[in-house]
């Protein structure tokens, strides 16, 4: 079911090999009652990658965080972060790894200052001046109670808190939730600086795929809790295009195309959205009519990959690609 | 001159490709001359804020289309002008963008010598050959 799935060792002399693992899921899977919210997700994440977790609200990123995290065990398979089972996470482990919870929680009462060395004394390591100098990066003033921050502001409390302790290993659950441009663009910058230090590791999830495009290396596209893409963003686009198909007369009979994502009609054209491989090809040529190829960006093609079929997309009853996704 | 590259996200045309096509077209607009360092992997980076490896691929098949060069310990360098393409490959692009821009004008019906005026006004608006 998963589409594209891309060797992850790139060879580039320049940088240092990427032959290790910082997480390797086994076939976790999670129900809520009788909801499955993860189902049979395997998926390793390359140490000194930066890997980008993509799926729609409620595909199951959250949950999958959080079992990788501790927090919540699996109803069945498995997980390892840096080398440790997820479910008995020693404090060796857990204070190489920074976490950033969904939605930036923080203690109202205490000041920023209170904030940061409440957090410190859960660490061995803490590098202070990362901790002010993201501060300043956001321009707060460490005097400040915490619950008085905006939103945006509180993201950089979190932020600061998160990477003073120089963590291996980056966990972000939807950082950008709620930042305005300028905040997530130190956001980025936050990123690309931790990965300065070889083997450092970044997973983060994200809807702003234009950061992700931007500071990924990889990303792993997660529907309705079934992992449906693990590749390079390139990759990922290269496999969904669109092409046109101009005709004459009656409109050819396009239900049959495999991996038909998504269509639209117009009087002389079709538009199809579809995951290209062999097969779709040799469909394609036999269809009558000039074909147009147009490429996506990684924005329409994930919209296409997982978006709903709404009404701009008929007949797409029976095809090969819904039944895949049942 | 400084290097000014621009990224458009939510575009078709993979990042890595907008570094090299605008890293080439600068060393074609005598932006960087020969020999003129371009900044490290790291730094072009954290200035476009895009991963490194991006950048690193970009360099890459720039140096392989021998566009720049590297030097091992010292980074990468501008590499000569013009030196891109072969006489062959030169012919088939000029073709090709003259056939483009003809074409092009004739279905919008622009007179051969608006035509010839607007390409000769577009030279004059580019800096001179350094060669």
């Amino acid at each position: 079911m998963i589409y594209f799935v891309e060797s992850k060792n790139i060879s580039n002399p320049t940088l240092p090999a990427m032959n290790e693992n910082a997480i390797e899921i086994n076939s976790l899977t999670r129900y809520f009652g009788t909801k499955c919210a993860v189902n049979q997700l395997s998926l390793q994440i390359p140490k000194g990658s930066i890997f980008g977790l993509l799926g729609r609200n409620g595909a199951g990123k959250t949950t999958t965080i959080r079992i990788l995290m501790g927090l919540m065990s699996p109803t069945r398979g498995s997980a390892r972060v840096l080398d440790y089972d997820c479910q008995s996470l020693p404090p060796e482990a857990r204070e190489r790894i920074g976490y950033l919870a969904e939605g930036h929680h923080i203690y109202g009462w205490m000041t920023l200052r209170e904030c940061g060395k409440f957090q410190s004394s859960f660490f061995r390591k803490w590098n202070s001046d990362i901790f002010h100098s993201i501060l300043n990066h956001f321009r707060l003033d460490e005097r400040a109670k915490a619950g008085n921050l905006s939103r945006g502001q509180r993201a950089g409390l979190c932020l600061a808190l998160t990477l003073a302790p120089e963590p291996e290993l980056l966990v972000l659950d939807d950082p950008a939730l709620g930042l305005d441009p300028v905040a997530r663009r130190s956001l980025l910058e936050s990123m690309l600086y931790v990965t300065r230090k070889d083997n450092r590791t970044i997973l983060f999830s994200s809807h702003l795929l234009s950061d992700v495009e931007r500071v990924a290396d990889r990303i792993a596209v997660v529907h309705q809790g079934v992992l449906r893409a693990d590749c390079p963003v390139e990759t990922f686009c290269d496999h969904i295009r669109q092409y046109v198909i101009r005709y004459n007369g009656t409109a050819p009979d396009i239900s049959t195309l495999p991996g038909l994502l998504h269509s639209f009609r117009t009087d002389k054209e079709i538009s199809v959205t579809c995951v290209k491989d062999d097969a779709l090809k040799a469909a394609l040529e036999k269809l009558p009519g000039e074909i147009i190829e147009v490429p996506l960006g990684l924005e329409d093609a994930f919209v296409s990959y997982v978006g709903e079929r709404g009404e701009k997309s008929f007949f797409l009853e029976n095809t090969k690609h819904q039944e895949a996704t049942r | 001159m400084a290097l000014e590259i621009t990224i458009s996200t939510g575009n078709p045309r993979p990042i890595y490709r907008q570094v090299a096509e605008q890293i080439g077209k600068a060393i074609r607009l005598g932006h960087l001359a020969e020999g003129d360092a371009l900044p490290s992997v790291r730094a072009l980076a954290e200035q476009l804020l895009i991963n490194p490896n991006t950048v690193a691929r970009a360099y890459s098949e720039l140096s392989k289309d021998g566009v720049i060069i590297s030097k091992q310990g010292k980074g990468f360098f501008a590499g000569k002008r013009r030196m891109i393409f072969t006489a062959e490959e030169r012919e088939r692009r000029l073709a090709q963008a003259i056939e483009s821009v003809v074409s092009e004008s004739l279905m919008m019906d622009v007179s051969a010598d608006d035509l010839l005026r607007r390409i000769e006004k577009h030279l004059k608006s580019h800096p001179p050959s350094h060669e």
